[in-house]
C-alpha cells in the first residue's frame, strides 16, 4: 500500500489544475464548519466568562435574560430602575458578600458609560476568578474622572489625562451631549476579553452630576449648573439600573434570590448568570443547528465535487490504469491507489482548511472583540475541533471510495487493453 | 533449453454473447529462451491470445500452462503475481506512465513485484543497463514520458518488460507506430537484450516480414483447429 503513494501522488500533481480547485472548495468547506463551531463556542466561553464571579444579578422587574443582556453585556437599552434602598438592602443582607451598583444610559462615541462604585475595582470577577488591574492609572476618585476599558482607550487611541464628553443614550450619535461637563481619563483596565474592555466607568457621583440639569431624558429649560458647582448639591446616587451580587456561600444563592424577588419596597428581579445563559443558549440553538446542517451541507457537497472530479478523470485515465495492471498491479492496487488519491486530497484540504481558519481567527479577532466583546479562546487548533475533522476524514475516505470502486471495476473489465 | 515456459492445450476462448470460439488451439509451444514469431491478421484474436497467456483473460476449456503452472486454476490475484514475476509486456502503443520519468517508467514492475526487483539485483543499476543498451541517452532518463518520441517510448517499454528478467516477454505489435529502418533497429535490441536475459520473446504481428531473425515463425491462423 505505502509503495504506491508516490505514484498517487505523482499522478494526482498530473492533474494538480483541476484537482486544485476541488481542494479548494474542501478547504472552505472546512473551515466554514470550524468557524461556525468556533464562533458558537467563543460566544457561550464569552458569555459566561463575563460574569464567571457573580452569584446574583438583580434589577428591576424584567424578563431574567434582558436584565443580563442590559447589565453585564451592555447590549440593548435598561428599561427600568431600582432604588437606592434597594442597594443599601442588598448590600446590608447576611449573605451578601459584595454588591456592585451599576447605572447604564449613557455612552462615548458608541462605547456605553457604566457608572459604579470601588466595589467593581475589588469585587468584579472575569474568566477563571480574576479581578480586575490595571494597565495605567489608578480607579476614579472624583465626581469627573473616568476609567477606560481596554478596548476603547486602544481604538480611541486615549490615554491618562485626555478629557472626554460623554453623550446621552446610546450610540455614536451627537444628538445630545453632556459637553458641559467634560471627564478626566485618569486609569485604563487591563484587557480582559469581557465587555469591560469596551466600557467608560465612572462613578454614580458623576453619573448624578452631569443629569443635575436634566430631567425626563432631556437638558432643562433655561437651567445651567456649571462643573465647578455640581459639588454643592447632593449628588448622592438615588437609583441605579443593575446590582451584581456575590454571595459568601453560593449555597444559599436559592434562599437569597427568593428574598430578593420578596422584597416589600418595590418589585425586583434577582437573575442566576447560568440559568439565564442556559435559556439564551436554548434560544439560539434552533439557529445554531441550521448553522451546523448549513455547514455540513457545505461540506457534503465540496466532498461529492471532489468525487466527481475524480471520476470524472477515470476515463482518461483508463490507459494509465491498463499500464499499471500490465506492469503488476492488481485490481486492489488500482482500488488503493484511487482511494489514497481520494484519502491524500482530503487531508490537503483538511491541511488548507485548518491554515485557513486560524488566519481568519487571527484577522476576524479585534473585529469580534469591539463589536460583541468575544476574544477567541485560541486560534490554534483545539481539543473540541478534533472529532469534526476525524468526521470530514472519515465521510472524506467513504466519498473517495466510490470512484476508486469504478476503478476497480473498470480495471477488472478492461484487463491490459482497455477499449477506449 | 527444451522445457517449455508455455504450452497451450486444447484451448478454447469464446468472449461472452458469442456463439463461435474466438480461439480454439489445440496444441501450441513456446521453449525456454526461444525467440517465436506469431504472425496474425488483425480481428484474429492475437490481443486475445497475450491477455489469456498474460492471465488477464481464463478460457472457457483447455489448459494454459506457463511455467508449469495451470493459469486458469490459479485465483485472479494468484494470476496478477504471476503476471509480474515472470512476464514482460510490450503493446503496440501508450506503454508508459505519461507523468512518471523514463527511469520511474522501467522501475514499475520492479516495485509491484520483489522476484523482479530480486532478480534486478540493484533495481537502478539494472535500469540504467538497460536503458543504455536500447540506446536511450542518459540525459532523457528523467524527462517525463510524455517527452519521448514513439521509437524512444518503445525502447523504454522493452527496458521495462525486460528488467528482472521475466521468462517470458509478450510484445503485440511494437512496432508498428516506428518507420520501417528503426522497426528493424528496435527488434534487432529487442531480440539481443531477450537473449542476454535469457527470456522466450513472444512477438505477435501482422506483418511477415518482420519474422527475419526469430528462431521460429507460426500463424495463428495455422495454430486454430480446423472448423469442419
Amino acid at each position: 500500500m505505502i509503495h504506491l503513494l508516490p505514484l498517487a501522488l505523482k499522478s494526482a500533481w498530473n492533474r494538480r489544475a483541476t484537482l486544485a480547485l476541488t481542494l479548494v472548495a474542501v478547504a472552505l468547506a472546512v473551515a466554514l464548519l470550524l468557524g461556525v463551531e468556533r464562533l458558537r463556542q467563543d460566544a457561550r466561553t464569552g458569555f459566561a466568562q463575563a460574569v464567571s464571579g457573580t452569584d446574583l444579578v438583580v434589577g428591576a422587574r424584567a424578563s431574567p435574560l434582558q436584565l443580563m443582556l442590559y447589565s453585564v453585556y451592555r447590549l440593548g437599552e435598561p428599561t427600568a430602575t431600582m432604588d437606592w434602598a434597594s442597594v443599601e438592602y442588598l448590600a446590608g443582607h447576611p449573605a451578601v458578600a459584595w454588591a456592585i451598583p451599576l447605572s447604564l444610559g449613557d455612552s462615548h462615541r458608541g462605547f456605553p458609560v457604566v457608572a459604579t462604585n470601588q466595589a467593581y475595582f475589588d469585587h468584579f470577577r472575569h474568566g477563571d476568578g480574576k479581578s480586575l488591574s490595571f494597565s495605567q492609572g489608578r480607579p476614579f476618585a472624583s465626581v469627573f474622572e473616568a476609567v477606560l476599558g481596554a478596548e476603547v482607550a486602544g481604538r480611541l487611541g486615549y490615554a491618562s489625562g485626555h478629557a472626554i464628553v460623554l453623550n446621552h443614550g446610546a450610540g455614536a450619535s451627537l444628538a445630545v451631549g453632556h459637553d458641559d461637563k467634560p471627564f478626566t481619563v485618569v486609569g485604563i483596565l487591563a484587557r480582559t476579553g469581557t465587555p469591560v474592555d469596551r466600557s467608560v466607568h465612572i462613578s454614580l457621583e458623576g453619573m448624578e452630576a452631569i443629569h443635575l440639569d436634566w430631567q425626563g431624558g432631556a437638558p432643562m429649560a433655561g437651567l445651567s449648573i456649571p462643573a465647578q458647582h455640581v459639588t454643592k448639591f447632593d449628588l448622592s446616587p438615588k437609583s441605579v439600573t443593575a446590582v451584581l451580587v456575590g454571595l459568601k456561600s453560593r449555597a444559599a444563592v436559592f434562599s437569597v434570590q427568593r428574598q430578593v424577588e420578596a422584597y416589600r419596597g418595590e418589585p425586583l428581579s434577582a437573575v442566576l448568570p447560568g440559568v439565564a445563559l442556559a435559556r439564551l443558549w436554548d434560544l439560539m440553538a434552533t439557529g445554531e443547528q441550521v448553522l451546523r446542517v448549513m455547514s455540513g451541507l457545505v461540506l457534503a457537497v465540496s466532498l461529492a465535487g471532489l468525487a466527481a472530479v475524480v471520476l470524472a478523470s477515470l476515463n482518461e485515465r483508463r490507459r494509465e490504469l491498463a499500464i499499471l495492471r500490465s506492469v503488476g498491479a492488481r485490481p486492489r492496487d488500482i482500488l488503493a491507489l484511487l482511494t489514497l488519491e481520494g484519502l491524500v486530497l482530503v487531508v490537503l484540504g483538511l491541511g488548507l482548511g485548518i491554515l485557513l481558519l486560524f488566519l481568519l481567527t487571527w484577522g476576524a479577532t479585534p473585529w469580534l472583540q469591539t463589536h460583541y466583546g468575544l476574544a477567541p479562546e485560541s486560534i490554534l487548533l483545539r481539543g473540541q475541533e478534533l472529532p469534526w475533522l476525524g468526521l470530514v476524514l472519515a465521510v472524506g475516505f467513504l466519498s473517495s471510495l466510490l470512484p476508486a470502486w469504478r476503478a476497480y471495476r473498470l480495471s477488472l473489465a478492461d484487463g491490459l487493453t482497455p477499449r477506449i | 533449453m527444451s522445457e517449455s515456459v508455455l504450452s497451450l492445450e486444447n484451448l478454447v476462448f469464446r468472449w461472452p454473447g458469442q456463439g463461435t470460439a474466438c480461439l480454439d488451439i489445440p496444441a501450441f509451444q513456446v521453449q525456454a529462451g526461444e525467440q517465436l514469431f506469431l504472425q496474425g491478421e488483425s480481428g484474429s484474436g492475437k490481443s486475445t491470445l497475450l491477455n489469456l497467456v498474460a492471465g488477464v483473460l481464463t478460457p472457457a476449456q483447455g489448459r494454459i500452462l506457463a511455467l508449469g503452472r495451470d493459469l486458469g486454476r490459479l485465483g485472479g490475484s494468484a494470476r496478477d503475481r504471476f503476471r509480474v514475476d515472470h512476464v514482460g509486456l510490450i503493446f503496440q502503443q501508450f506503454n508508459l506512465i505519461p507523468y512518471l520519468s523514463v527511469l520511474d517508467n522501467v522501475l514499475l514492475p520492479t516495485r509491484f513485484s520483489p522476484r523482479r526487483r530480486h532478480r534486478a539485483g540493484d533495481p537502478v543499476r539494472a535500469a540504467a543497463a538497460l536503458l543504455g543498451h536500447l540506446d536511450l541517452d542518459e540525459a532523457l532518463w528523467s524527462r517525463p514520458a510524455l517527452q519521448l518520441s514513439v521509437g524512444q517510448q518503445q525502447r523504454v517499454a522493452a527496458a521495462r518488460a525486460l528488467i528482472g528478467q521475466p521468462e517470458i516477454i509478450l510484445a503485440d505489435e511494437p512496432t508498428s507506430a516506428l518507420d520501417a529502418a528503426r522497426q528493424t533497429a528496435f527488434l534487432d535490441l529487442l531480440r539481443q537484450e531477450c537473449a542476454a536475459a535469457r527470456s522466450a520473446l513472444l512477438f505477435v504481428s501482422h506483418d511477415l516480414r518482420l519474422s527475419a531473425g526469430f528462431s521460429r515463425s507460426v500463424a495463428l491462423a495455422d495454430l486454430q483447429r480446423d472448423t469442419p
